[in-house]
């Protein structure tokens, strides 16, 4: 044991990344490369008459320029509903019409001007409401209703709940657009070999996924295609499906025949990278007289953009929050995805949850204010004990919702304050506290019928071992929590262990860097390939001196005697003395870790994760009800994180998911107007910058997963989840006016300020 | 195409004498005529600081200085921080801190940071945020940031 489990252990590819060594994909140059540049549409609904390239063709200095009619037009995507280049009409503002591949990025761009395009306008749809009217324009042939997904999820007797409630609420909650802003921009480097073979150096989240689904959209066999991941700068979920840009890059290096690099300006990025999924929300709610919650009924209507990427797909996510955070007696859930012409949604971060628990938890307020109880009290009468089971099929076998409540509340006087700020305050600032709590997964999110992790453990002549994972790094620090684990379980230092997670050829199959799932999933299997090596280790230790291996452990580096900690041989002799013998052998373990989580049945029912994580936030802020500006004080955070693996990783996790929440709640917000993108630009864009954080406690409450790796649950996501909710109950606290759309931008506080006034 | 000039300047303590094109700007300069790779380009636009360098000590956003102007000058990148020896001991403090992440913004961090060190060695936290206002971060929320250049302060490199 080096005792390495929940200490501050510093990221192992922190110290590259501080010299600026590390190379991002923009720093990639391969020779002979040319650069990609693609011509996206200025219509958001049109039929494409013609589109004429030969005077970019001619330009010199380029080497390719595509469209539709040069690919083989299969669709992509998670609905398999778009196509890299579009030959017969755009459905949205980013929708791709032509690219270029030429000697510079300048030469690409100028080719880009050279192209005419003529279009013919279609009747377009800005508005959920408005894609569900009679005669309203279809957007997509398949789907005449513009409907392409419903998902309806029901326990209980929702008309019973209704019945048995003395306080029946009801509210609609819009969540608007943002995106994620990751520093580094989508980017691919597509390079083929003269014998067919493809290397896409690619940021994807989903590695081996990616293969399988590009394949056919390129017509390159999957066992052709490698994929090696430079360092990411960021994911937070942007890069979770196949994206048109990435089969352009390939089309344009098979027709230039050169290796071809795609990187987006940050203004193609706000327009053309997914965003997370606007929402219009309706929830209703019921209590009985003593406090305890009897239904709750949502219909979601969500705005699907142009095209089905991930985001269609968060209802499985929001129904979770609305079916199970805090007991549910009857529950109904609706969702309609309809197609518009506005930007397409992908996964980010929180997956729906951010949406679902700022109406949740929104109510959990309210409700309490009308049964006369106080929120901590309400939400503790309603909250989950270990070992239950929701009535959505999801195992809490560690469930550490009310120590997380408790503890927040405690660490952050809220029961005091809130009772304070209440009272009358003098003054135009005035101070509030708020509460929210969340629940999300914790062990991994069984979608496919594996959430499996691959590892290969392979130790070297002299101790050292290298870990080949089929896990993604994206800035999170999976690698290190790995290193960690293997180290730990072999008793070598964090420094004797080299971690490769970004080359397809080499690391075995892994579902992808999402659900929080990295840490649980990755881990337990990198943990497990470690103990089938120790047990390798000291069986032929034993076998060697003769002793039974029961006795033995492995500490700083040797084979000791478990109870003394007497060394008896030194790991690297060891595994020589392995090899350089008659009857060789080397140590190489393998392992691929599935969760025993089931995939939900045809009711959306089932224990879809192996753990789930808890988390409590409390945020105390000021409102300056002369300028609406709302200023975030402190946020104090409890989150059951089952164990904590990296103390310095951890807080990161939690510090930066705050943060985003509170861009999400106050600052950020993607303008769409009639289908176009108005703010595309860090000016217009606010993300919340360092003077405008606020103190940040983070407790972490430790319920030892019997399933984690060490005891340990995911936390990527939740982080980000509740804090939108309590930032509009501390406003509510503060002045007494209840919030029910985002973002609370000083302009919307004020006139709602004002309205409530007059 | 535009007229080449020629500057001649210091960069990372070593002169250099080139030709640039009027309309470069002095990150294209770097990352893509002298392949210094470690300053990064997040925006283009002045708005991310991720292109963050030094110019005769003091922080400026490369994306938006003429490459032209950089004539005569000192000019400092993430590639000259280093210390003698390894890490500097501002690199040092964002190692142990904790203060990367994806990292994407952490060489202009580190310049800015380097800035804020030798303008106004005894800032408190406060101020040390509103120094890096200009720069993004989209990971850590800013606080290890905060944190390692604070405890960063008190060490000098040897
Ligand atoms: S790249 Fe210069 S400020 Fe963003
Ligand atoms: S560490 Fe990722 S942007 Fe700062």
């Amino acid at each position: 044991m080096t005792g390495l489990i929940g200490k501050r252990v510093p990221k192992l590819d922190a110290p590259k990344k501080t010299t600026g060594e590390t190379r991002y994909l923009q720093d990639i140059e391969l020779p002979g490369m040319l650069h990609g540049k693609i011509l996206r549409s200025d219509r958001v609904h049109a039929r494409i008459v013609r589109i004429d390239t030969d005077e970019a063709k001619a330009l010199p200095g380029v080497h390719a320029v595509i469209t539709a009619k040069d690919t083989p037009g299969v669709p992509l995507g998670h609905g398999k509903d778009n196509t890299p280049l579009k030959g017969d009409k755009v459905r949205c503002i980013r929708d791709e019409i032509a690219a270029v591949a030429a000697e510079s990025e300048e030469i690409a761009e100028e080719a880009l001007r050279l192209i005419r395009v003529e279009y013919e306008d279609l009747p377009a749809i800005f508005s959920p409401a408005d894609a569900l009217k009679e005669g309203a324009p279809v957007i997509h042939g398949k789907h005449p209703d513009n409907i392409p997904f419903r998902f309806d999820y029901a326990h209980g007797d929702v008309d019973a709940g209704k019945e048995e409630s003395d306080i029946v609420i009801e509210d609609t909650f819009t969540l608007h657009f943002v995106t994620h802003c990751c520093m580094g921009v989508s980017g691919v480097i597509a390079d083929f070999d003269s014998s067919g073979n493809l290397t896409l150096h690619s940021l994807t989240q989903i590695p081996f996924l990616f293969k399988k689904d590009i394949s056919p959209v390129i017509g390159v066999p999957p066992g052709k295609i490698r994929v090696i991941q430079p360092v990411i700068g960021g994911g937070f979920g942007s890069k979770l499906d196949i994206y048109p840009f990435e089969p352009i890059c390939v089309f344009l290096a098979r027709a230039a025949k050169r290796p071809v690099r795609i990187v987006f300006t940050r203004e193609e990025e706000f327009v053309a990278s997914p965003t997370r999924q606007p929402v219009e929300l309706t929830l209703a709610s019921g209590v009985k007289k003593d406090g305890t919650l009897t239904f709750r009924d949502v219909r979601t209507l969500h705005d699907n953009g142009g095209y089905t990427s991930w985001g269609a797909t968060t209802p499985f996510v929001i129904m979770q929050t609305i079916s199970s955070l805090y007991r549910v007696p009857h529950c109904r859930y609706h969702t309609t995805v309809v197609y518009t012409n506005n930007p397409y949604s992908g996964s980010f971060r929180g997956y729906g949850n951010l949406q679902a628990t700022f109406a949740v938890e929104s109510h959990m307020d309210r409700l309490a204010e009308a049964v006369g109880m106080d929120p901590l009290a309400f939400r503790l009468h309603n909250a989950q004990e270990p070992g239950e089971t929701t009535l959505q099929g999801m195992n809490f076998d560690t469930c550490g919702l009310r120590e997380c409540l408790e503890t927040a509340s405690a660490k952050s006087g809220f029961l005091e304050k809130r009772r304070a700020y209440r009272s009358k305050q003098a003054g135009p600032v005035r101070r509030g506290i708020g509460i929210a709590s969340l629940l999300h997964v914790g062990g991994g999110a069984k979608i496919y019928r594996t959430d499996g992790c691959g590892t290969i453990l392979k130790l070297d002549d002299f101790g050292h071992a290298t870990v080949m994972t089929g896990s993604t790094d994206i800035g999170q620090g999976s690698e290190t929590v790995i290193a960690q684990f293997v180290a730990e379980e072999l008793g070598i230092p964090i420094s004797a262990i080299n971690v490769v997670n970004n080359d397809s050829e080499i690391t075995p199959w892994d579902v992808g860097v999402h659900a929080s799932r990295t840490t649980f999933i990755a881990g337990n299997s990198a943990l497990r390939a470690a103990k089938k090596a120790k047990d390798k280790l000291l069986a032929a230790a034993a076998k060697k001196a003769d002793l039974s291996a029961d006795g033995l452990d492995l500490r700083d580096g040797h084979v000791v005697d478990a109870a003394t900690g007497k060394p008896i041989v030194e790991l690297g002799k060891l595994i020589r003395s392995l090899h350089f013998t008659q009857r060789s052998d080397i140590v190489m373990t393998t392992e691929y870790y599935e969760p025993p989580s089931v995939m939900q049945d045809r009711e959306f029912k089932g224990n879809v994760s192996a753990s789930y994580a808890f988390g409590t936030q409390v945020v105390e802020l000021e409102v300056d009800t002369e300028t609406g500006i709302v200023r975030i004080l402190k946020v104090t955070a409890a989150h059951d994180v089952g164990r904590v693996i990296n103390q310095l990783g951890i807080e990161g996790q939690v510090e930066g998911g705050v943060v985003m929440g509170i861009g999400y709640a106050t600052t950020e917000h993607l303008v769409v107007e009639e289908g176009v993108v108005k703010n595309p630009s860090f000016r217009d864009y606010k993300l919340v910058t360092a003077p405008e954080t606020p103190e940040i406690d983070s407790t972490f409450i430790e319920t030892i997963d019997p399933e984690g790796p060490a005891g340990a649950k995911g936390i990527g996501e939740a982080p980000a989840i509740c804090i939108s909710a309590a930032i509009v109950n501390a406003i509510h606290n503060a002045t007494g006016v209840r919030f029910t759309e985002l973002p609370l931008t000083p302009e919307r506080v004020l006139r709602r300020l004002k309205e409530e006034r007059e | 195409m535009s007229l080449k000039h020629e500057i001649s300047f210091r960069l990372n303590g070593k002169p250099a004498t080139l030709s640039v094109a009027a309309h470069n700007s002095t990150l294209e300069l770097l990352r893509e005529k002298l392949r210094l790779t470690g300053t990064k380009h997040g925006c283009g636009e002045g708005e991310c600081g991720a292109c963050t360098i030094l110019v005769d000590g003091i922080s400026v956003n490369a994306c938006l200085m003429f490459a032209v102007d950089c004539d005569g000058r000192e000019v400092t990148t993430i590639e000259g921080l280093r210390a003698e020896k390894g890490l500097s001991e501002l690199q040092k403090a964002f190692v142990e801190e904790g203060a990367v992440q994806c990292g994407f913004c952490t060489p202009g961090m580190i310049a800015q940071a380097t800035h804020l060190r030798n303008t106004c060695p005894g800032m408190n936290r406060e101020e040390i945020r509103r120094g890096i206002e200009g720069n993004l971060c989209r990971c850590t929320g800013y606080k290890k940031i905060v944190d390692a250049i604070s405890s960063s302060l008190e060490k000098r490199d040897s």
